[in-house]
């Protein structure tokens, strides 16, 4: 099964409704409660760090029996040092997305803490790609 | 503990499904912070927060959250009523600070996670 989402940028009111959408289907699909929290975890993270951070992106969702792979795409300033970026403590973020609960820089370690592999490829003025996998079984 | 009996403690006001009153929960998580709400593991949480918005929400659904008290007389808006009875949510609303609704479900026996 494959989705894909739109996400804008600055769009606070429909962040994370592209993750909604993946719960719903992964219930559907009867993927154990504890496995449908780590990716949808993960996934409201990345795709609150793609409203807050980029210019716009999509989100690529591929569902098979074994696992489940999320690439949020963006285009966006691209994050200078992805080492740094991973520390827990580190942010960018802007005071209006500190006002949404976030901003603490706790969303990638929590994505890499949710996931079984996170890949993060940035290219800083062009944008930033963040694969997710999860297994299924 | 019933959420029925957490509404009578907290003198909070509820929205949503009446049945929902009779929820069961055993922990409970206070913050602000959605981005801690996120790291939380631990299932059947009832959240208390003073970050009246969307997010909050969206942050209980994807965390399995299924009861929310908004503190500090936190308004919950239209916008916020209908996303929480799309996904089941419970929401209250209660005058008393973030401390003085922590200590009061505490001392009832409602545990906390970490």
């Amino acid at each position: 099964m494959h989705f894909e989402y739109n996400i804008i940028s600055g769009d606070f009111s429909n962040a994370g409704s592209a993750s909604s959408q993946i719960k719903k289907v992964l219930k559907q699909l009867n993927v154990d409660s504890v496995t449908i929290k780590r990716i949808v975890v993960a996934l409201y993270e990345a795709e609150v760090n793609v409203v807050a951070h980029s210019f716009g992106g999509t989100i690529f969702a591929e569902i098979t029996e074994e696992e489940i792979i999320l690439i949020l795409k963006d285009t966006g300033p691209g994050i200078p040092d992805i080492s740094r970026a991973m520390q827990e403590g580190y942010s960018t973020a802007s005071p209006q997305v500190r006002e949404m609960g976030f901003g603490a820089g706790m969303g990638l370690p929590n994505i890499k803490k949710n996931a079984d592999k996170l890949e993060i490829k940035s290219e800083v003025g062009v944008g930033t790609e963040v694969k997710i996998m999860v297994k299924l079984s | 503990m019933k959420i029925r009996e957490v509404v009578a403690l907290l003198d909070a006001k509820v929205f949503g499904d009446e049945q929902m009153l009779e929820n069961e929960v055993e922990f409970a998580f206070s913050s602000d912070l959605m981005s801690d709400v996120l790291t939380v593991k631990t299932q059947n949480v009832l959240l208390l927060t003073g970050l009246a918005n969307i997010q909050s929400l969206r942050t209980a659904e994807m965390s399995d959250v299924v009861n929310i008290i908004y503190v500090r007389g936190k308004k919950i808006t239209d916008d916020m009523k209908e996303l929480a009875e799309e996904n089941d949510i419970l929401l209250m609303e209660c005058n008393y600070s973030m401390f003085k609704a922590s200590g009061i479900l505490y001392k009832a026996g409602i545990k906390p996670i970490y």
